[in-house]
């Protein structure tokens, strides 16, 4: 409305909408992105397969069928519909133990990502809140973990820890920690230096509440993409691990293990080698597509 | 005939939201060595009418018009190696922001000796003294040091300096200079708008100076151009625009310059803002915001009504009945 | 400049020390008897036991320990191979070469294909190439490579019978390892065919290893150029009259190439955990495979020794390319 006494003529007050709730702009940005919306479906389904394997599932994953032998897909010459997907080089159910493969990577995603967020976004908050010798040393050891190639150092610590599933994934948690660390610490200090920060300490707010309460929910957003993405490097690694005979024992069906005993039977029955490859590969794919998905929608920058 | 002949220009955009007329139904001319002012809020269209006669319009933008030549020649049917003829050469352009206008990477003389190389094919020792020359002219102490700096090394003042050095490197004979001073500290703008003004008289170029200053204008332009979302809405010589501005929209950005506030407790705003994308108001454009506003504003858009001065796209000017009957 | 240099540099030094404990605490982190893991024998009576323990010093307070180790990392004594009983430092510069070399071949490889690959992405941007390139480079850094180098090694070498499935040279070939550098020494040597056997071997390999980085690349590039086209010099430079193409190759591509040079020099470390995966399915002879193999036959003082190299290998190019990116960012360079 005008503010001017001598007005002779309505001004008319322009309509504000309300804004809408965050998470809504969020979903409609989010849904504009096909590939994203993609990924996300699929990694769904992945969730309803893995958590209803055994009803999914035609054969138990450890099931040998000695008479089944290295039989090869249905669409191949002398493959059968028993075994879709065909059979390794012990008469197992390929399908099957792609299938409960599926389960196993998921759990070690979601381990993985746990246990490293947790731990980087710990010692991230301390750095940044504390600042001084506290950052200066957190950082230092970030820095060293960094320095390392992230397959060598997993390699490292699986060789001091034995082989197995179990510390497997302690060491790629341990390689992946650094990353959230940092981002963490980013965010942190950003957010340090604005106004409501310094309100709420004058408050007389604590450490804890201000990190807690005050700082942590304005550093989620990328901190959520990281831990997404955070799943892919999780299952490609653990994999890695697999295939080099460091990470979960045969007959575990982990997809990366699944690889490293069929090496042999590349020439004679690439089927074997064919299915986990295209498991991990659909599965960390959808990852990544929610992943970017994920932070195009929650950064406003790229918002046009 | 004049320098640059403009009739009914239109720069539209494609968005999700919508198709948006950045600029609507403009005529714009200019004569040799006249200094044209463009004045307008942000949002107004003044800096998307020069980006299209210089043809730097991004992909999405639609340019139509039913004129629009320089120098005889028609911009429009131009193909892309003809018009890079004149653009830096014939036509040049200074923007709003020196520090980010000039690539960080490369020397200052670098920048200024690559239009010359281009257009001018000049090369080696003579290139070099060019260049010289140049960064003379606009006002640079030290110029021979200054070729090898770098626009960081630079302040924004000196960076507008190397700016509108290179825009006259190949003598143009139209410059078009947008917003040149917004971005620099007080002291300096009067720098820069001195040596624009110096720099027209000396060369007899055209200058056109878009601006949202109302000052500025006053000082240097012969002709005002007053746009408003998108069109115009009133053009006459500057001192008559000043003395008796007819447009409403003028005369509430005259109401708030702050020499004409004195003596008022209040310095006079102009409530609202200018409509965007989803917003155009039916009938004249202006209308929500306009203290005189009557009821064929809101339904009827204006056309452009000539008077002895100039013209202004209003109903009920500001002079009423000044020059005998309206319409 | 020089207090630049001179200050990454010094940030190196606290990394290194973190680094050299690391790989100091290796051994004594192992579950055992540290002597035994050390000599790589078992059930050692007790009196060769307090021998071997005063001989390898581990009687001494940890300090002196590590000092005795940061002393010997330094002087180049990195500890002796359990299996083949030469030090680790000969054992890691014979094999370095192979990776160097399948190294640089990956890195060229994924460099000619994703710079340009990235910048037409982004002049084009939207389009269909755009699409492809995004869509492609997001499915090669999900793939795990060891499965992609089985599915090339299935189709290129036991398909189509074009390049062979492993090893650096055709047996055949007898080459005298002047460089280590399978391509300089069959071009050097007189053998006729060798240096296209080298060829050969050298390409899956290459192409497997490079696929990720060349992703990265890719993408680093396109969104590298697109935020660099949306500059305002990038509008003088046309407002100049510039062609399209000096406005891109030159103005564009000069400032995108800053933050790409450190991704690729960064690509490095990825390139050496790659190369672990890549050399096995290969059997490259080289630093990964050597590395796998030692943790299988627990040969402990060449993993501590070759993890100790392999990651100041990394520092060294990270520190490179911390340098290089001073020198190619004039805001650095010309700052007083």
């Amino acid at each position: 409305m005008t503010m001017d006494a001598q007005s002779n003529a309505v001004v008319e007050p322009v309509p504000t909408a309300t804004p809408p709730h965050p998470l809504v702009e969020f979903w409609f940005h989010f849904r504009q992105n096909t590939g994203a919306v993609i990924g996300l479906v699929v990694i769904l389904l992945l969730v309803l397969v893995a958590v209803f394997a055994e009803v999914v599932a035609p054969h138990s994953p450890i099931a040998q069928y000695r008479d089944a032998i290295l039989v090869p897909p249905v669409w191949h010459e002398g493959g059968s519909w028993t075994h879709i997907l065909g059979t390794d080089d012990i008469g197992r159910d390929m399908l099957s133990r792609v299938i409960y493969g599926a389960r196993l990577s998921l759990m070690i995603g979601l381990i993985v990502v746990t246990l490293s967020l947790a731990v980087g976004l710990a010692l991230g908050m301390t750095a940044g809140f504390f600042g001084g010798v506290v950052d200066i040393a957190v950082m230092r050891l970030m820095d060293i973990v960094l320095s390392l190639p992230s397959l060598l150092l997993a390699i490292v610590v699986a060789a001091i820890l034995g082989p197995g599933l179990f510390n497997a994934m302690l060491s790629v948690s341990v390689v992946v920690i650094p990353h959230y660390a940092r981002l963490t610490r980013a965010a942190v200090l950003a957010e340090m230096s604005k106004d409501y920060v310094v309100a709420s300490r004058v408050a007389g707010a604590g450490p804890l509440r201000l990190m807690l309460v005050d700082v942590l929910p304005n550093c989620m957003a990328p901190l959520i993409v990281q831990a997404t993405l955070g799943f892919s490097t999780a299952i490609l690694d653990a994999a890695a691990l697999g295939f080099l005979g460091l990470g979960a024992q045969p007959p575990t069906p982990e997809w990366g293990t699944m690889l490293a005993s069929s090496l042999q039977f590349l020439q004679r029955a690439p089927w074997v080698v064919t299915w986990p490859g295209v498991a991990i590969l659909v599965t960390v794919l959808a990852f990544n597509l929610l992943g970017d998905g994920l932070r195009d929608a929650l950064d406003p920058k790229l918002k046009r | 005939m004049p320098l640059l002949d403009i009739r009914n220009l239109s720069v539209e955009f494609t968005t999700r939201a919508g198709t948006f007329r950045a600029v609507d139904g403009i005529d714009l001319s200019v004569d040799e060595g006249e200094v044209v002012g463009i004045v307008g809020e942000s949002g107004s269209g003044k800096s998307v009418t020069s980006l299209a006669v210089m043809g730097l319009i991004p992909a999405p933008g639609r340019v139509v018009a039913d004129r629009m030549s320089f120098a005889g020649t028609d911009l429009r049917t131009l193909d892309r190696g003809a018009r890079r003829k004149i653009t830096g050469k014939d036509v040049a352009m200074v923007f709003q922001e020196p520090m980010s206008s000039l690539n960080p990477c490369f020397t200052v003389g670098f920048q200024i000796m690559e239009t010359l190389k281009v257009h001018e094919r000049l090369s080696g020792r003579a290139l070099k003294r060019r260049a010289v020359e140049l960064l003379e002219q606009v006002g640079i102490p030290a110029p021979e040091s200054r070729l090898s700096s770098f626009p960081h090394q630079l302040s924004g003042g000196m960076n507008q300096r190397v700016m509108i050095a290179i825009a006259i490197a190949c003598n143009p004979r139209l410059l078009i200079a947008d917003e040149p001073t917004t971005a620099l500290d007080v002291t300096i703008q009067k720098q820069i708008l001195d040596l624009l003004v110096r720099l027209q008289k000396e060369r007899g170029m055209a200058l056109i100076l878009i601006t949202h200053d109302m000052g500025v204008v006053a000082e240097t332009a012969h002709r005002v151009v007053v746009m408003y979302a998108g069109q115009k809405v009133e053009e006459r010589r500057a001192s008559d625009l000043f003395a008796r501005p007819q447009h409403p929209y003028t005369g509430a950005l005259l109401d708030a310059l702050p020499e004409r506030a004195l003596g008022k407790s209040r310095l006079p705003t102009i409530p609202g803002v200018v409509p965007g994308i989803g917003d155009r108001p039916q009938g004249c454009l202006f209308n929500p915001r306009c203290r005189f506003a009557k009821a064929d504003c809101r339904t009827l858009r204006p056309p452009l009504f000539p008077d002895p001065e100039g013209e202004a796209r209003c109903y009920y000017p500001l002079g009423g009945d000044m020059w005998g009957a309206p319409e | 400049m020089l207090r630049f240099i001179l200050t990454r540099a010094s940030l190196v030094i606290p990394t290194f020390l973190g680094v050299t404990f690391l790989s100091f605490l290796l051994i004594r982190l192992v579950p055992g008897d540290p002597i035994e893991v050390r000599v790589g024998e078992r059930g050692i009576p007790p009196e060769r036991l307090a021998q071997l323990r005063h001989e390898m010093g581990l009687d001494q307070p940890l300090w002196k320990q590590f000092a005795d180790y940061i002393g010997n990392v330094l002087s180049g004594d990195l500890g002796v191979s359990l299996v083949t009983q030469n030090p680790v430092l000969s054992e890691f510069f014979t094999l370095f070469p192979a990776t160097l070399e399948l190294g640089m071949a990956a890195m060229i490889f994924a460099a000619l294909v994703g710079l340009p690959a990235g910048i037409v992405a982004a002049v084009k941007r939207g389009s269909w190439f755009d699409h492809g390139v995004m869509g492609l480079s997001l499915t090669g850094y999900s793939m795990p490579i060891f499965w992609w180098g089985l599915l090339l090694i299935l189709f290129f070498s036991v398909q189509m019978g074009w390049t062979p499935v492993s090893g650096r040279l055709d047996l055949l070939y007898y080459v005298e390892a002047r460089t280590g550098f399978m391509l300089v020494d069959t071009w050097l040597a007189d053998e006729p065919g060798a240096f296209a056997s080298a060829l050969r071997h050298l390409i899956l390999p290459a192409i497997v290893l490079g696929t990720i980085p060349l992703a990265v690349i890719a993408r680093m590039t396109r969104s590298a150029m697109l935020e660099v086209l949306g500059e305002d010099y990038i509008r003088t430079g046309r407002a100049k009259g510039l062609s399209e193409g000096r406005v891109i190759g030159m103005h564009a591509l000069r400032n995108a190439l800053i933050p790409v040079v450190t991704v690729i020099g960064l690509q490095v470390g990825t390139l050496l955990g790659g190369a672990i995966l890549t050399e096995t399915i290969f059997s490259w002879p080289g630093v990964g495979k050597w590395l796998v193999e030692s943790i299988n036959r627990r040969d402990y003082p060449a993993l501590q020794g070759g993890v100790l190299l392999v990651a100041t290998t990394v520092m060294a190019v990270n520190l490179l390319v911390d340098l290089l990116y001073g020198i190619l960012n004039p805001r650095i360079r010309h700052s007083r």
